[in-house]
Order: structure tokens, then sequence, then C-alpha cells
């Protein structure tokens, strides 16, 4: 079972824990109902898509409000670090949590106690954890975009924000700060680099670019990048390769963008309607085979 | 046991990251000891996990005593010292300044909408209108709370995002906001 770690934008929003399941433009976790919006939930109404579509069980939420103060995702760590003892999960995606080292490493070896550790895939805040705890390389897959990779690749910067300049500055660079990054080992096994092209790499080799179908827009609107982290950890969880998840979460979301015909307003909960369609696609020409 | 070896690693190698544990912590330079202390006292009331330390020689601008704080919290923290009369001199990365915030940015027209991109953070307006549609990037919990504060109304009347903001991505998403901004005005 794919479980998936993150917050919600709303200080009043309890810790809870459970299967959650979507209807319309809402998910459902115990009474709650949240709206669909870029961020963590935007992850998860991704991930049910590709679940739902293949028949497997829908995923099991650890959610907690937090609007930037932190102290949602400082219970919600303190919470894990028990209850992921207790649980079995084939595979677990961290999402946007306050960036702490600390917790990072306590919810690390929580995990390493377990007899079957679980595929971990993180992003967002907890990303930005992973990489400043030095516990990077312990993860299976990270999925920045070009300004976040360009922070993993500084091995000085505590954040994006105090990234180096000389590593900003555009998305033509993308192999060669991928491969800082694996020098530095601030990288997971694989990564998935969700930009203007795509990148998958293992270990500092690229494996694929998917630049098809191109769709501008999609730039600027906001939680592309969580859905397609949603696509890809649902497939990782459905037993696919890393490698072919990740290959198949980028076509996804493009073609999904595509058939949303976008403009640079358009809502992430607007693209996430198009991914069966966008699977049915990927089905008919057997990439899910 | 692959996570205790390899924070045993890090742990070795910690002593140079000693930098990526340092390097998640600022400094908050002050005028006097007084102001550290009232700020100290705040600080700690609001849970955060902060300690007085001697800054070192060649940034000390004020009193021989400065206020370390974790990093990503720069944002919430300079609002909560600003709002009880208490701003810090200066603020910097533990890293004997060398480090500088993100002062990049990338501009990208498409026709009716101009999108700006300061470090991870992207803000999207329609410039007829000049209504933020979108906000995109960032990996701190603010970020979508930002986005669903901005994300609808016009530039000039949305809050800023250092107001309401609390993380660095939440910085990050001020200076694209004030970047587009300035551009909104000369079109």
């Amino acid at each position: 079972m794919l479980a998936i770690i993150g917050t919600v934008p709303d200080e009043n929003f309890p810790l809870l824990s459970g299967k959650v399941y979507r209807k319309r433009d809402n998910l459902y976790l115990e009474e709650w109902e949240i709206s669909i919006q870029r961020g963590t939930t935007a992850l998860i109404a991704s991930s049910i898509e590709v679940l739902e579509f293949l028949n497997k069980p829908l995923p099991y939420a650890y959610l907690v409000g937090d609007t930037g103060e932190g102290y949602g995702s400082r219970r919600l760590y303190k919470f894990l670090v028990e209850d992921l003892r207790k649980k079995t999960f084939n595979t677990i995606t961290f999402h946007y949590l306050m960036p702490d080292a600390d917790w990072c490493n306590k919810i690390l070896l929580s995990l390493e106690e377990l007899s079957l550790r679980p595929l971990l895939i993180a992003d967002a805040g907890f990303m930005y954890a992973a990489k400043m705890s030095g516990n990077a390389p312990f993860f299976d897959l990270f999925t920045p975009d070009p300004g976040e990779l360009a922070f993993l690749a500084d091995e000085k910067a505590p954040h994006p924000f105090y990234t180096r300049g000389f590593l900003l500055q555009d998305e033509s660079n993308v192999e060669e700060l991928i491969k800082r990054a694996y020098e530095h080992e601030n990288a997971s096994k694989y990564l998935l680099v969700k930009g203007k092209e795509d990148y998958v790499a293992k270990e500092n080799k690229i494996l694929e670019i998917i630049s098809e179908p191109t769709v501008e827009a999609l730039e600027p609107i906001g939680g592309t990048g969580d859905a397609i982290t949603g696509i890809a950890s649902a497939l990782i969880d459905c037993g696919y390769q890393i490698e072919k998840s990740c290959i198949i979460a980028s076509k996804v979301l493009r073609i999904a963008g595509k058939l949303s015909n976008p403009d640079p307003s358009t809502q992430i909960g607007e693209i996430i309607k198009f991914i069966p369609q966008a699977l049915k696609e990927m089905l008919s020409k057997n990439f899910l085979l | 046991m692959k996570i205790f070896e390899n924070l045993f690693k890090k742990g070795k190698q910690k002593k140079e990251l000693g930098s990526s544990k340092e390097n998640d912590r600022a400094l908050l330079i002050f005028d006097n000891t007084s102001e550290v202390i009232r700020a100290e006292n705040i600080l700690k009331e609001k849970g955060y996990e902060i300690r007085v330390v001697g800054p070192p020689a060649h940034i000390r601008k004020g009193c021989d005593l400065a206020i370390e704080i974790p990093i990503v919290h720069a944002m919430g923290i300079l609002n909560i010292l600003e709002s009880k009369g208490l701003p810090p001199l200066e603020w910097l990365p533990c890293d004997e300044g060398q480090l500088k915030p993100v002062d990049l940015f990338h501009v990208k027209d498409f026709g009716n909408f101009l999108m700006v991109r300061a470090a991870n953070m992207k803000i999207t307006v329609h410039k007829p209108s000049q209504i933020i549609v979108n906000i995109s990037g960032g990996g701190c919990p603010d970020v979508p709370y930002l986005a669903a504060m901005l994300v609808g109304k016009r530039i000039y009347e949305a809050k800023e995002p250092r107001k309401i903001g609390h993380t660095l991505c939440g910085y990050a998403l001020q200076l694209a906001y004030d970047k587009i901004k300035e551009l909104c005005s000369q079109s």
C-alpha cells in the first residue's frame, strides 16, 4: 500500500491518518472534506486517479494542518516516528512538510527498524530535509523541479533560497546539475526532474528525457509537479519499476495537461480530471504493460 | 542497518558538512544586548528552537551577541520581531556570510500572462487584469497557504507574501512578487 505524508494549508485541520478517497473536487479522510488544490492534496488526488484506474487499493494518508509555522509538521513528525513502526507500506511518499534535518533523521531511523523497508520517495520540504540531513542517498526517488535540482546540486545551500547564482542560470544545464548532485551525494537513487523537459536519472546516468507532448502553459500552473509525483508514486506502488513509473508519470501529466487545453490561469484540479483519459491513451499504446 | 551506516558515514562527513548542520541556521544581529535578550524571550515563548551566540568577528555590527535561528523559519521570525518593534539590524546564514539570497529572476512572457521565477518559486499574473492566476514551486508548508491566499487577487490588493508567509520559500515568493509588480507597473 502507498502512504502519502504531507500537510494541508489550514491551521485548524487536525492530525489525521487513514484511507483517503476522492469524490468530485474533494478528498475525504475520516469525516473531513478537503478541497483539491496545489500541494499534497493534488499529489493524493493524482495518485488516486492512477490507483482507481489500475484497480488497486486507495492510498493511506497522514495529513496535518500547517500554514508554515511548522507546528503541524512537528506534531506529525512525532506521530510518524511511532506510527510508522506499526504499519506496513510498500511505498512512502513524503511531501509538503517543514524541512527539519533532525526529524528527518528520526523518521529514517524508525523506518530502518522495519523488517521490510518501503520504497521511499520525497518531494518538496521533506526532500529539502533529506538533503540538509545528508540522507539523500537513502531515498529511492526525488522529484525536484529545475530550481530544486540546482539546490540539490549546490552542496553549500541550506535551502533553495540560497542556491548560488552560477547554478541557477536556466534549464539548459540540467544534466550538469544532476551530475553535481550525485557527486556530492545529494541525490536519491533515481531522480525525476520535472521541467520543460523531464529527466529521469539513476546514479549519475540520464536514462530518459521526455519532452512530448510539449504544453508551454503547464509551467506556471501550481501543482503540476505534485501531480507527477503522485502519479509516479502510485505506479511504483503498483509494482512498476521506478524508471518506467517516472517515464509514464511524465507522459501522463503532459497528455492530461494537453487534454485540459490549459492556459497559465488553469488550476491543477482541471488537469487531474484528465489523468484517467491520459492513462487510457498510454494503455492503448502498450506503455502500461 | 543501511540507515545507521548511512548516518554514520554522514556523521563522519558532518564535520565538513558541519556545514550541513550549521548551514540550516541563520544569525540575527541586533544593535544591543538588551534587544537580544528581549528577542530571545519572545522567540522562546513562541516555541522556536533558538540560542544566543557570539557572532563571528567579521560580521559584528552592534552588540557582541546574536541569536541563532533555524534558517527555514527566518521570515516568520522576522515578522514576529518586527511586530514587536524589535527588528534585527541584519540576518544572515551561519556560513560566515558566504551565501547570499538568490538574486536571479527568470521572466517568461505568455502573451496575456507574465511569469516570474525567483529561486524555486514562480508567480504568474494575468496582464490585463493584473490578477494573480497561479503560484507554483516551493516546498515549505506555507506555499499552498500563500497560493490559496493570493491566487485570484489583484496584485496591488493581495497581501504581500512576507506578511503572511513564514519560511524561506515565502521569502523567495516575496522576491518574485516584488519583481512581477515592478514589471506590471512598467507595462
